[in-house]
């Protein structure tokens, strides 16, 4: 019983929350690295482009809201999640209109590319806070919890709860259908093949008649989607904070770095990587233990191994030791 | 076919085309010779339209095409291939083959969700001429390798096989000989001649293996410090004072060249 209460306990704690924050950070990660692979440089606008397809979202679930449509025990956030797609798309392509292909038809390096990119983040930082402001916003409705702690304890008559939020169940599941449509999309699709040829090698793209404005404008409008996607996920699962979006940066740099630029699937395993290391290495784990030793040995501590306020270090601890290893990240990706 | 008049390259002080023109005539296959740093391979960027030119013009059977980007030439029918093979590496032969013709149905968002149907029949036509293709080379054992692994040699066969993929007018060979053994350069050699017999292509190819030159291009034209030095047959260019002082150089000229 011990040991059924010690599962629960971990994977209530760490597996459930950790498979959430993965997916998100996956998410995140593929769009990062899709921009790499083919508009080569490293997007720190990234961010706050979640942050504004998010805020998109958000208005338009308010809106929803005050005309009482709803999804009954869904968010209706879903519902709104198409136009904040649009929305989003129509961003980053007067962006890209605006300021990136002036850069393109220099062929200015991508060192610049990134400074660029940094300052369109501080743009787009000003315009989500101008819109909706610096706070915290709450956009989630519908029923909170697939599975609460109560009902768990009262089904099973185990000590421990094991609760699973609607949101995080709507977040794993959105991510493996668009991670599978985004794989089948590149793999199958003749637009597809031509984003990866493009990627693979420039040159020889342009020699085979493949139009490069075009690749460039269709992974605007999939990284507008990804990006929507993972930014409302997250602020479902969390709540809607512009700021906190600006620091999701890091902790997505690193999954996509982690599993090799340029590489979808490794975008997807760093993100899991790193999200359950950042969740175990900040988790107290005396709950668990306790289940498992005898008593003798039970732990007084809350074994913690950091602090939650050091949740960000541990994705660059896991950085540096992978870089140092497999410097191409863990699946092949392009040398950064 | 191909006229090009006063083209001029800069890089920064560096003239790498310094007022090249020449002319190629339609159906021909033109051999481009010159020693290292002729700026043969910036010529062709040029042309192809990799690189912007300083000043000149290029165009192509009477239409100017100076300054135009590589995958419009590609629909005009211009072609190149690449010093240094390039290849889809990730890719198998045959989807290499069936990268080629650009603006392909599936190319747009509305057909790759609405048009299945249509995509599917031109993909089956695509894949049935790479195939061909594959065969005409005699590499057709190679279409489900990887490009990435296949050797140098048949990088360059996979090169020469994607301008077969479409009705292409005019083909730059970028030293399409470099790091292939003779009998893999024979077989090479017999394609160019056949697609220029039986398909009309005309070719412009740089090479320094002179033996090949000889057995294919007629006319030579020969560039030196990024001017056209001469043409004519290849007998001729040997037997031209200038071309033999730019590849071997004279006393004299060095001396001028250091006090410069």
């Amino acid at each position: 019983m011990d040991f059924l209460n010690a599962i629960i306990a971990l994977l209530n704690f760490v597996v459930v929350p950790a498979m959430a924050y993965g997916s998100q950070l996956a998410l995140g990660a593929l769009g990062v690295t899709l921009i790499y692979g083919i508009l080569r440089f490293s997007n720190f606008a990234h961010g706050d482009t979640m942050a504004f397809g998010a805020m998109v979202t958000v208005l338009f679930t308010w809106l929803f809201q005050s005309w009482g449509i709803s999804l009954g025990p869904l968010p209706t956030a879903l519902l709104a999640l198409p136009l904040g797609i649009l929305g989003c798309m129509g961003l980053l392509l007067a962006t890209d209109r605006v300021v990136y292909r002036f850069y393109r038809e220099q062929k200015a390096k991508p060192v610049i590319l990134v400074i660029v990119s940094l300052g369109v983040t501080f743009i787009m930082n000003g315009i989500v806070r101008f819109i909706i402001g610096p706070d915290d916003q709450r956009f989630a409705d519908g029923e909170r919890f697939i599975v609460s702690a109560r009902t768990f304890k009262e089904l099973t008559g185990l000590r421990e709860g094991l609760a699973i939020k609607t949101t995080q169940g709507i977040t794993v599941i959105t991510a493996v259908v668009v991670v599978a449509l985004l794989f089948w999309f590149l793999n199958r699709t003749r637009t597809g093949k031509s984003m990866r040829a493009y990627s693979d090698n420039e040159d020889l793209a342009l020699l085979s008649g493949i139009n490069p404005e075009r690749v460039v404008m269709i992974t605007w409008l999939i990284v507008a989607g990804l990006a929507t996607i993972a930014g409302v996920l997250y602020g479902l699962d969390k709540s809607f904070k512009p700021f906190t979006y600006f620091q999701l940066l890091l902790p997505i740099f690193a999954s996509a770095i982690v599993g090799g630029l340029g590489n979808p699937i490794g975008a997807i395993a760093g993100g899991f990587v790193i999200a359950f290391s950042e969740v175990t290495v900040t988790y107290a784990w005396k709950k668990v233990l306790t289940y498992l030793m005898p008593e003798s040995l039970e732990p007084s501590g809350l074994v913690q191994l950091l602090s939650t306020d050091y949740k960000l270090a541990v994705s660059f601890l896991i950085l540096l030791i992978v870089l140092l290893f497999k410097p191409t990240g863990l699946f092949k990706g392009k040398a950064v | 076919m191909i006229v090009v008049d006063d083209l001029h390259k800069h890089f920064g002080g560096f003239h790498a085309v310094d007022g090249a023109s020449l002319e190629i005539a339609q159906g021909s296959i033109t051999g481009l010779i010159g020693p290292n740093g002729a700026g043969k391979t910036t010529l062709f960027n040029v042309i192809a339209g990799v690189l912007k030119p300083t000043s000149g013009r290029v165009s192509m059977a009477g239409e100017e095409i100076t300054g135009l980007p590589p995958h419009e030439l590609f629909h005009k029918g211009l072609l190149r291939t690449f010093q240094i093979a390039h290849e889809f590496s990730s890719m198998t032969c045959r989807e290499n083959l069936m990268m080629v013709p650009g603006d392909q149905l599936g190319e747009t968002l509305w057909n790759t969700w609405f048009g299945r149907k249509r995509i599917a029949d031109q993909e089956r036509a695509l894949r049935a001429k790479a195939d061909e293709v594959l065969e005409f080379l005699t590499v057709e054992h190679l279409a489900d390798h990887k490009a990435g692994q296949i050797s140098g040699g048949q990088k360059k066969l996979l090169e020469l096989g994607r301008t077969m993929m479409v009705d292409a007018r005019i083909v730059f060979l970028d030293e399409v000989g470099a790091g292939v053994n003779r009998t893999l350069l024979n077989t090479i050699g017999d394609a160019i001649i056949r697609l220029n017999k039986e398909r009309g292509y005309t070719f412009v190819v740089i090479e320094h293996d002179m033996d090949f030159i000889g057995r294919l291009c007629n006319p030579v034209i020969c560039m030196a410090e990024g001017k056209v030095l001469a043409e004519g047959t290849l007998a001729e260019i040997k037997a031209n004072e200038h071309v033999i002082e730019a590849y071997l150089g004279t006393g004299l000229k060095n001396k001028d060249k250091v006090g410069a």
